[in-house]
């Protein structure tokens, strides 16, 4: 995006000039691996769901379970992002901005979820939240139900999504003088607006970046959400787990074309978010 | 440049090695006799006892040694890898909707499989029985007590596990029985305990793990083996099987897949393969394994006398076979899907 930005304004060039040779080379490697990888594979989904048109897509989309399914799935994942904007921002300052015993290792940890198995982390939270874990039993004194209904679903995406909101901020983070703070203390700014005025506007794209990111990671999320889920029609039942039962019934028309709406559907909140990046990048600028 | 001729060199070194031994591998998978079963997830221990005892059968017949590999998985997952093209000679899957799905979708077996082998090609049957925890706290005996309010029943989801489809079926088998043959107080009842339903896994072995690990529910409906299996390894002090009067006879089939036999030239091998089963030695193996063996002449006392006698109703008789029980339970807006979509109205 901050291509597409900074080539406004100037004459547009195919290749601009750079310090590293081997345009050529490199360009012909990034169409063939894009095409190879991500488009090949993702053009035969969309062939495979074209059998059943525009009308069938519709008509599938709008099943009334599949219709509940992509709602859990795209509200719960926006939701789950949205905390991971909130606690990522938090967790990446307190890494950047504090010299403390076991930095470090803490610092290690925050890359766990990128590594570990979907499904270990599901089975390890639904054991955890099961009205029989740790977590779980107390909360059910309260009569609070975590796993096996759509809060689980939330805890696992949040739990999914951190590292992504943690990883892009940090580096700008890093990057923000402190005299800035100091600067806007001495002209009399409260805390409050230090924080609004002067730290947030600049890392507003790097937290859209982490929000599409983590939400993006959430939508196609399955292995961590099936064991926490309970996985109940219309109530607790994601998306993605509506492909694997039409293929359980061998039916690989619906199953695709659950696919490519899901496509289409992230495809435009990506490019939204894309957009309000560029805008804020116009608007409040680089660090 | 000298530098970019050696490298180019050693890069056109490694290409070709990598070449020569992805044929190599590919040859050797080819070459020597090896078979490869695709199961379903509860005979993992199954047929782990029942290859060694083929392999030796078959040297001593032929004088040839073999490999046998297993793949397990779910039984619609593994369906789904011999029609994409999976290279396994034989079949032995949780359903016969599974087998006939390869059928219709790649002919890579011909039409006729259910008659090629003895007993519809089910060389062991088994049952659906329930598994509760020590003592019986809720007292259930038989189906309708899973319909009570107040029980909390674990089982798979029948939109993706095999073995949760005997489940509802026998439920659903043992409400036309109860009933006379009322469709509607059937339907009621067995929706009446899906309602019961917290959490639907999506796999035999996972509904086991939620059951007797997360100690979630009072009663998990499963095959008879599997509760066996996890009274076992959960420990016999804190589960009991109960086994209802009525339930259904589950027929897990064999099939040899000709088109893949064919190609390789396993086919005399895989024959012989599945026909092992049903000789006394695999059929004793299969009775230690908690299945009912075809012939159960075959198996040792003591074991037969673990799997108690209860009234089983084919699949055939109630349903009309698995063709039509499919299409009109668990296709999309079938009889599953209606119930599902009327529980959630009153699901908090």
């Amino acid at each position: 995006m901050s291509a597409f930005a900074a080539s406004r304004g100037k004459a547009w060039r195919f290749a601009a000039p750079s310090v590293i040779p081997g345009f050529r080379a490199t360009f012909g490697f990034t169409i063939f691996y894009l095409s190879l990888v991500v488009l090949f594979p993702l053009s035969l989904l969309i062939l495979r769901a074209s059998e059943l048109g525009l009308a069938g897509l519709y008509g599938v989309a709008t099943e009334p379970r599949v219709a509940a399914a992509l709602r859990t799935s795209f509200f719960i994942s926006f939701a789950a992002a949205a905390i991971d904007v909130v606690f990522g921002l938090v967790a990446a300052w307190v890494l950047s901005r504090y010299e403390f015993f076991g930095r470090r290792f803490l610092d290690a940890i925050v890359d766990l979820p990128f590594a570990l198995p979907t499904a270990v982390a599901g089975i390890s939270l639904a054991a955890l939240y099961a009205p029989n874990g740790w977590i779980g039993e107390p909360l059910a004194a309260y009569d609070i139900k975590i796993a096996f209904t759509r809060w689980g679903i939330l805890v696992a995406l949040v739990f999914v999504g951190l590292p992504f909101v943690v990883r892009t901020v940090q580096p700008l983070i890093a990057e923000i003088d402190a005299e800035l703070e100091e600067a806007s203390a001495t002209l009399g700014a409260s805390r409050a607006q230090t924080v609004w005025r002067v730290l947030l506007p600049p890392m507003a794209p790097a937290l859209l970046t982490g929000f599409a990111l983590a939400f993006a990671r959430s939508v196609g999320e399955y292995g961590s959400v099936i064991f926490i889920a309970g996985n109940i029609a219309y109530v607790s039942e994601i998306a993605p787990l509506l492909i694997v039962v039409k293929l359980e019934q061998f039916d690989y028309t619906g199953a695709t074309g659950v696919a490519t709406i899901m496509l289409a559907i992230s495809f435009s909140v990506l490019l939204a978010i894309n957009l309000i990046q560029a805008w804020s990048q116009k608007r409040f600028g680089h660090v | 440049m000298p530098c970019a001729t050696s490298s180019r060199r050693r890069l056109g070194k490694a290409l070709a090695l990598l070449v020569g031994a992805s044929i190599l591998v590919a040859a050797s998978a080819e070459a020597g006799t090896a078979l490869l079963n695709a199961s379903y997830d509860p005979t993992r221990e199954l047929y782990k006892a029942i290859n060694p005892a083929f392999i030796a059968d078959w040297k001593a017949r032929t004088g040839e040694a073999i490999e046998i590999q297993s793949s397990h998985g779910g039984s619609g997952a593994q369906g789904r890898a011999v029609i994409d093209g999976l290279r396994a000679d034989v079949a032995t899957l949780a359903l016969a909707a599974d087998i006939d799905a390869i059928v219709k979708k790649s002919g890579k077996i011909a039409p006729d499989w259910r008659a090629r082998l003895p007993n519809n090609a089910s060389p062991y049957t088994s049952t659906i029985v329930f598994l509760v925890r020590k003592g019986n706290p809720k007292k259930i005996a038989d189906w309708g007590d899973l319909a009570r309010p107040g029980i909390a029943v674990v089982t798979p989801n029948p939109k993706t596990s095999g073995g949760a489809r005997w489940n509802y079926l026998a439920a659903w088998g043992y409400g036309l029985k109860t009933f006379a043959g009322d469709e509607a107080r059937t339907k009621a009842l067995v929706g009446a305990i899906y309602r019961n339903a917290p959490v639907l896994d999506t796999g035999a072995r996972g509904a086991t793990i939620t059951f007797a690990r997360r100690g979630l529910g009072d009663v998990l409906i499963t095959w008879e083996n599997e509760a066996f299996l996890a009274a076992l390894e959960f420990g016999k002090d804190k589960f009991e099987i109960v086994t209802p009067p009525a339930s259904i006879l589950a027929e897990p089939p064999v099939a040899v897949i000709d088109a893949n036999v064919d190609a390789k030239g396993t086919r005399k091998a895989a024959e012989a393969y599945v026909n092992f089963l049903y000789t006394p030695a695999a059929q004793a193996i299969i009775a230690k394994h908690y299945y009912r063996p075809a012939h159960p002449e075959f198996a040792e006392e003591a074991d037969l006398e673990r799997l108690p006698k209860l009234d089983l109703f084919t699949i055939d008789e109630v349903f009309g076979g698995w063709a039509e029980a499919q299409k009109t339970h668990f296709a999309d807006g079938g009889v599953f899907d209606q119930m599902q979509k009327q529980d959630a109205a009153v699901r908090p």
